[in-house]
């Protein structure tokens, strides 16, 4: 698998997101937020955590206006995959490549713990080496992390089982405990919680292990 | 722009005594203007010339093979093998912090950070200890949750793991708040970058963010006592910016690469006047600055502003000519700014232009190496009345006084504000003793830990000192790390007062024989006096930040306590209760004298659970709250329960130093007793581990309603 990580200005989580990409296998590429382009043949772009541009306006809204998130639109418009982490959940939202808004926690402060998490579904690249209903622990690192929707936009998640991860205990108000969302095709997943800092037991555990195995076996073949 | 006069009140203002006055009259033989006399009192008062407790410092240890560079430039460099070091320093930002607590705090991370990338290395890991009045204080709940958020709000946005830290309360911080804020930083050895200047008519160059009003004259506030005219300080606090310094620390790491950077610097307390000063100093050099050339982001500051601005987020920087367009490519990719405003001169000057006009000609060297050094007079801190007798507590009910009490309740309502895991490599994250990070891609790890008991340096100025390294040694020797060198934050009240410098000098003394002992030398430090409101001073608080090595994963201690652990102490124990935390908490007593520190015994006993890491499951050391709170903190980070055999109030909450609570599988406690028995180690089998219950002799608790008690007291007292 190729892939690339996204860095902005204010981007903190790129590194780790890049060494968890390579542990699990992937050829990963580093991409500067005023590259207009994408390496060609890629198979994922991975947004990471951080503060991008400081996050002092909406979270991840400045990094949205980015000429490389033009061409991440245009990667994922020609059904490319997409990962978005934490601020880069925020950012996917941001560019409209998935529903809702991530508001402020509903307790108004920044939160960071091992949280547990329920899989919904098996049914995406990032879910397939998961069973829905396994409980799995992640970190979670945010001070925005608080996902909403319309009741509208929600029935539809539902509906389409694109609720990927719901908390088993909410630590930020999200709407229906969501901690992840799929998009319509399913090849475009934000998160809040840091799979990326779970694969390793030396630090934070291996629960996230399975996400990238899943994303690698959907490109071995490749 | 015409400048005002230099009245009485005007020199008094800016923090000079008389004969301090007479002495820049000497020096120059005139009478500087208002920009000149601004810059002496930017680099004359007490924050930046240590002028009261100089005389002291030199007296600490700093040397030693591991040693790279020790005090005197922005941080302490350690080597910790295969070409790498580890740089690290903590400072305070106490007087700000009390002003206006948010940025305060939020700039005290920030300055410390760049304190550590400045020397060229990636920081890696912060930790703060922070020290507030009584609970029920009217002020206090502001400050905590201030000062909480700006760390986090500053560090978690920057991308560096927080992995430890203190929060204490007692009514002596009412008035004076402190925020002592750590950083380390990984470097390769041979890539550490100083300050000294060097070469004539080399370009100085400006980075970073642009100067504001904000800050000016923080270091003579700093400087200062307060009083009932505190509001009026607030303009003197800086404003955080964190992304703009995670830019700045990207772009100058970059810029070292490039091999542009003769020298460099930040701009910290006193900004750009110190920071030229002291690169010019160092080098023998003289420095000219043009003022017209300082990114502004206010109109129509004056030279005074600008040489005295703290604005946050800058750097100072001497660049080889050659390469000004590879350097300047640099900060246009981060979007900052890059600005030549001056260069260095062969003589001992430090000109000051503004728009083609002198705004300062002074001797540059007579600004930093001669300011004014004071052998302020002390007086011994008088021997403690020694411990009335003590009535007995039934122990589960000590145990709970401890636990429900702000102080030692947990303290995730603080940490889990802190992002604890950037950057992928936290091994062991903050809750009881030193927190672990790895030091990427390799097998080591560094071990962190800040540690003081201002109870203990009240009643005994020496032994408290030598307690707060003891107990840093301790705690990194509970996670498997051999300790290798030490930073000392000392904070204490106003230095003019004969027995506020005696606890200083006492303090020091403690310090210095105890690092020495220990064989972790001070590589840096910082001083913060004058923590007095009204003349009432805080506790005598002289923090220690320690750093330790960790070679290999395996001789790592992390694991938690289970079922079937046996538990053992290892070290003496004699049930001292003067100055404890149960007395404190339960009788409302500060009594006795502080626990005597047998270095010799640390010394041994610590390379004793190095030596035995592999027979040792669990390990925490004995400090506040004895042995009852020790074994808690394991019960409850495990979920385990715990059954410890006594129930006599001296020897489960005792504070006798130089002991370590350790649990092992039962067939390895015999052969870690003989081991102990061969190395003259006192050992002493103490309990087990299992069940759902905290015992003590014939008292008992369930652990999941202590463990309830533990983890909502902290945010039901304070948040």
């Amino acid at each position: 698998m190729k892939a690339a990580v996204l860095v902005f200005p204010g981007s903190n989580c790129d590194r780790d997101m890049a060494v968890a990409l390579k542990a699990a296998g992937a050829d990963v590429e580093m991409v500067w937020h005023k590259d207009a382009d994408l390496p060609s043949g890629l198979d994922l772009v991975a947004v990471p955590g951080g503060f991008s541009f400081g996050d002092y306006l909406r979270c991840g809204a400045i990094a949205a206006q980015s000429p490389i998130c033009k061409a991440l639109v245009d990667h994922v418009n020609r059904g490319g995959y997409a990962l978005g982490v934490c601020n880069g959940f925020q950012v996917l939202t941001e560019t409209r490549l998935l529903p809702g808004v991530l508001m402020r926690n509903a307790k108004l402060k920044f939160v960071c713990k091992t949280i547990g998490l329920q899989v919904e579904t098996s049914n995406s690249a990032f879910t397939e080496a998961f069973n829905a209903g396994d409980t799995v622990g992640f970190p979670v690192a945010h001070h925005d992390g608080n996902y909403t929707v319309d009741d509208d936009t929600l029935s539809t998640l539902q509906d389409q089982d694109r609720i990927a991860f719901t908390y088993t205990e909410n630590p930020n108000g999200s709407v229906s405990d969501i901690a992840g969302v799929l998009s319509e095709n399913r090849r475009v997943l934000g998160m809040m919680p840091h799979p990326e800092r779970a694969v390793d037991q030396g630090h934070g555990g291996t629960d996230g292990q399975a996400l990238f195995r899943g994303l690698l076996s959907q490109f071995a073949d490749a | 722009m015409s400048e005002p006069e230099l009245t009485e009140d005007v020199i008094a203002a800016h923090g000079f005594s008389p004969d301090e006055w007479q002495e820049v009259l000497n020096i120059l033989g005139r009478t500087p203007n208002f920009t000149e006399m601004g810059i002496f009192s930017a680099m004359w008062n007490e924050h930046c010339s240590y002028k009261s407790s100089k005389k002291w410092l030199r007296t600490l240890p700093t040397e030693g093979p591991q040693v790279i560079c020790g005090p005197g430039e922005n941080a302490g460099v350690v080597d910790i093998g295969d070409g790498q070091a580890v740089i690290f320093k903590m400072e305070s930002h106490n007087h700000p912090s009390y002003i206006e607590p948010y940025q305060g705090a939020a700039t005290g991370v920030g300055g410390i950070l760049r304190d550590v990338f400045t020397m060229g290395a990636r920081p890696i890991a912060a930790m703060n200890a922070l020290s507030f009045g009584e609970p029920d204080h009217p002020k206090t709940r502001q400050l905590v949750n201030g000062v909480v958020a700006g760390v986090g709000g500053y560090g978690n946005c920057f991308g560096v793991p927080t992995v430890g830290g203190e929060v204490r309360f007692d009514p002596a911080y009412n008035g004076n708040c402190l925020v002592n804020a750590f950083a380390a930083g990984l470097a390769d050895a041979d890539k550490i970058f100083y300050s000294a200047a060097s070469g004539v008519g080399m370009p100085v160059v400006y980075l970073g963010a642009k100067t504001g009003r904000d800050g000016v004259g923080g270091a003579t506030m700093a400087s200062a006592e307060f009083d009932d005219t505190i509001e009026e300080k607030r303009p003197t606090v800086q404003v955080g910016d964190p992304f703009t310094e995670k830019r700045l620390m990207e772009a100058t790491l970059e810029l070292m690469a490039t091999g542009a950077v003769i020298s460099i610097q930040d701009m910290g307390a006193a900004g750009l006047t110190c920071s030229a000063v002291e690169m010019g100093d160092k080098g023998g050099l003289g420095v000219r600055l043009d003022l017209e050339n300082v990114p502004q982001r206010e109109e129509n500051m004056t030279a005074y502003e600008m040489m005295l601005s703290e604005s946050q987020e800058r750097m100072l920087m001497v660049l080889k000519p050659e390469l000004e367009a590879e350097a300047r490519a640099v900060f246009e990719k981060w979007d900052l700014d890059f600005a030549i405003v001056g260069e260095t001169l062969p003589e001992d000057r430090f000109l000051i232009m503004h728009n083609g006009q002198v705004k300062a000609d002074l001797p540059l060297s007579k600004l930093s190496s001669t300011a004014p050094e004071y052998d302020r007079p002390w007086v011994e801190t008088p021997n403690a009345e020694p411990l009335g007798e003590i009535t007995g507590v039934n122990p589960i009910d000590g145990l709970k006084a401890l636990i429900s009490s702000p102080n030692y309740a947990g303290k995730q309502w603080v940490y889990e504000q802190y992002d604890q895991q950037v950057m992928g490599d936290t091994a062991v994250t903050p809750g009881t003793g030193g927190g672990v990070i790895r030091v990427h891609g390799t097998e080591k790890s560094l071990a962190f830990t800040s540690d003081v008991t201002p109870r203990y340096v009240k009643a005994n100025p020496v032994e408290g000192g030598k307690q707060a390294v003891a107990e840093a040694y301790r705690n990194l020797t509970a996670v498997g790390a051999t300790p290798l060198a030490t930073t000392d934050n000392m904070n204490f009240g106003n230095p003019e007062k004969p027995e506020i410098m005696g606890q200083f000098v006492g303090a020091i003394k403690g310090i210095g024989e105890a690092v020495s002992a220990l064989d972790m030398p001070i590589v840096s430090g910082n001083v913060s006096l004058y923590n007095e409101t009204d003349g009432q001073a805080i506790l005598p608080t002289p923090t220690i930040g320690a750093v330790g090595l960790i070679p290999t994963p395996d001789a790592m201690i992390s694991d938690s306590i289970r079922d079937g652990h046996v538990l053992l102490v290892v070290g003496k124990t004699d049930g001292h209760l003067g100055q404890s935390a149960l007395l404190a908490e339960v009788y409302v007593r500060a009594e006795g004298d502080a626990p005597a520190v047998d270095l010799a015994a640390e010394k041994r006993n610590g390379d004793f659970i190095r030596a035995n890491n592999g027979m040792i499951r669990a390990c925490t050391d004995l400090s506040d709250g004895g042995l009852a709170l020790a074994a808690f903190e394991l019960a409850e980070a495990a979920g385990c329960g715990i059954t410890l055999d006594m129930d006599d109030t001296p020897t489960l909450f005792g504070e006798d130093q130089a002991r370590y609570l350790v649990a092992c599988n039962f067939d390895q406690a015999e052969d870690l007793m003989l081991c102990a028995g061969r190395d003259g180690v006192p050992i002493a089998m103490v309990g087990r581990v299992g069940g759902d219950q905290v015992t003590f002799g014939s008292h008992s608790a369930d652990l999941t309603e202590l463990s309830e008690l533990y983890r909502t007291s902290f945010e039901q007292a304070v948040a």
